[in-house]
């Protein structure tokens, strides 16, 4: 189940806490918030990689999530997109309070099963702001000159609010909008037709997105012929 | 490390002495993390097989399973992802009955979990004896759903719970330490939740 280990963060997997400085904030829509980071002693990472971002309390209390990275490794910054949720004691400080020169504790690159290579021929099957990792590995691809390595099947409520929509449309991603008809599509989630012509020849699928979605992606993957053992999930639940 | 400006403590600390370092109260919600697709499994063909360093490998079907004398958990689980639940239930087995009845030998010091998707989870043998761990098929009193890990799951709550191997299929007790699926991409080998043992190069 191991991949390609032509590098890894630290040599031996480990990381450790270092800190980022945010140079760019932006809010791409109301419940998104979009970070790009300077970090500090950075090392190499994979599309389809996390970091973990921890907050500190003046009483030492602390509150660490872990976010997807959207920029790709020769990217000079480390770009996260966010989502803000009700409540959520991480996210709503990162969209309601953080500001460009703050500093905040990251520790990363983490995660060496949901990650692409950049070698493999490979299939996303992505929704809402589980779209990130594919960003990031879109990117990836395209400066390696790789595009045709990757396919990606985005899926959002409306343009508004699927996140990175307009670069997944430039970069060449299917996208289908579930309440949001277009000229191509009626409104509605992804069907096996839209799907398989994407499988062909991919030996891995990523599926990422939020619990339903993502129990919805590798039905709709298994039924298009996708082999359950090739498909990698990364799931989101309640946490903020 | 330096305080984070404009930060402030929202969270309660929750029942005292029981979040360990870095967690927080989940409350009534569940979260599922998989990383791979959820498996259907029957279970009038799924079986529980032990085997490795023991005198008598053995595998149970699923009506052999219940046999077993049943036993119960009550208390709290904590995920790497910084969810603590508090007050479970889960019923099934003690894993000292599984073992009790194979016979570890003495060379064995480690158990590999094996699930049916191919997940694998390493556990030194001292942390699934002496009633710290359980095979389980019932959660809250009710059958485990399979995205939960249904129909039988690990449960080893005293670490964080990528150690509670879902779909579980297999304990393999072994003499050496071989890392499993998360221990092998990136997570600590132990998993202490009180030690905050999340990642490779953590204490």
């Amino acid at each position: 189940m191991s991949g390609d280990e032509s590098f890894e963060p630290g040599g031996t997997g480990a990381t450790a806490w270092t800190t980022g400085r945010i140079i760019t904030k932006d809010l791409p829509a109301p419940h998104l918030v979009r970070l790009r980071m300077h970090i500090e002693d950075r090392q190499r990472h994979w599309p389809g990689q996390h970091y973990l971002i921890r907050l500190r309390a003046p009483d030492d209390y602390t509150a660490q999530r872990s976010y997807s990275v959207a920029s790709d490794d020769s990217d000079p910054l480390v770009e996260f997109l966010v989502e803000r949720l009700p409540g959520g004691e991480v996210s709503e400080f990162l969209a309601d309070v953080a500001e460009v020169g703050d500093v905040l504790e990251l520790r990363g690159p983490i995660g060496r099963w949901f990650r692409w290579d950049t070698q493999t021929p490979a299939v996303c099957l992505v929704g809402g702001t589980g779209v990130v990792p594919a960003v990031a590995m879109l990117r990836a691809a395209r400066h390696l000159g790789r595009s045709d390595l990757l396919r990606v099947m985005a899926v959002g409520r409306s343009p508004e609010e699927l996140p990175y929509a307009e670069e997944l449309a430039q970069a060449g991603a299917a996208i289908a909008f579930t309440r949001h008809p277009t000229s191509d599509r009626p409104a509605g989630p992804p069907t096996e037709a839209e799907i398989t012509p994407l499988l062909a020849g991919a030996d891995v699928a990523y599926v990422c997105g939020s619990a339903r979605f993502a129990e919805f992606a590798e039905n709709l993957l298994v039924e298009s012929g996708m082999g359950a053992e090739a498909i990698r999930v990364e799931r989101f639940g309640v946490t903020g | 490390m330096p305080v984070t400006r404009g930060f402030f403590r929202r969270r309660p600390d929750g029942p005292a002495g029981r979040l360990p370092p870095g967690q927080y109260d989940v409350g009534g919600n569940w979260p599922v993390l998989t990383a791979e697709a959820t498996p259907r499994i029957d279970r009038e063909s799924w079986t529980l097989g032990v085997d490795g360093l023991v005198d008598r490998p053995t595998t149970w079907t699923w009506d052999e399973v219940q046999q077993l004398p049943g036993s119960t958990y009550r208390g709290d689980i904590h995920c790497v992802t910084t969810w603590s639940k508090f007050d479970v239930v889960f019923g099934g087995v003690s894993v000292d009955s599984l073992l009790q009845a194979v016979g570890p030998q003495a060379e064995a010091g480690f158990v590999m979990a094996h699930s049916t998707t191919g997940y694998t989870t390493n556990l030194p043998l001292a942390d699934v004896t002496g009633g710290k761990a359980w095979v389980v098929w019932e959660y809250d009193g009710r059958p485990l759903t399979p995205e939960h890990g249904g129909p039988v799951r690990l449960l080893v709550p005293h670490l964080y719970f990528w150690k509670s191997a879902k779909w579980i299929s297999r304990l393999e007790l072994t003499a050496e330490d071989r890392p499993g699926f998360w221990e092998q991409n990136g997570y600590h080998d132990r998993g202490d939740p009180w030690l905050e043992q999340r990642y490779q190069g953590d204490p």
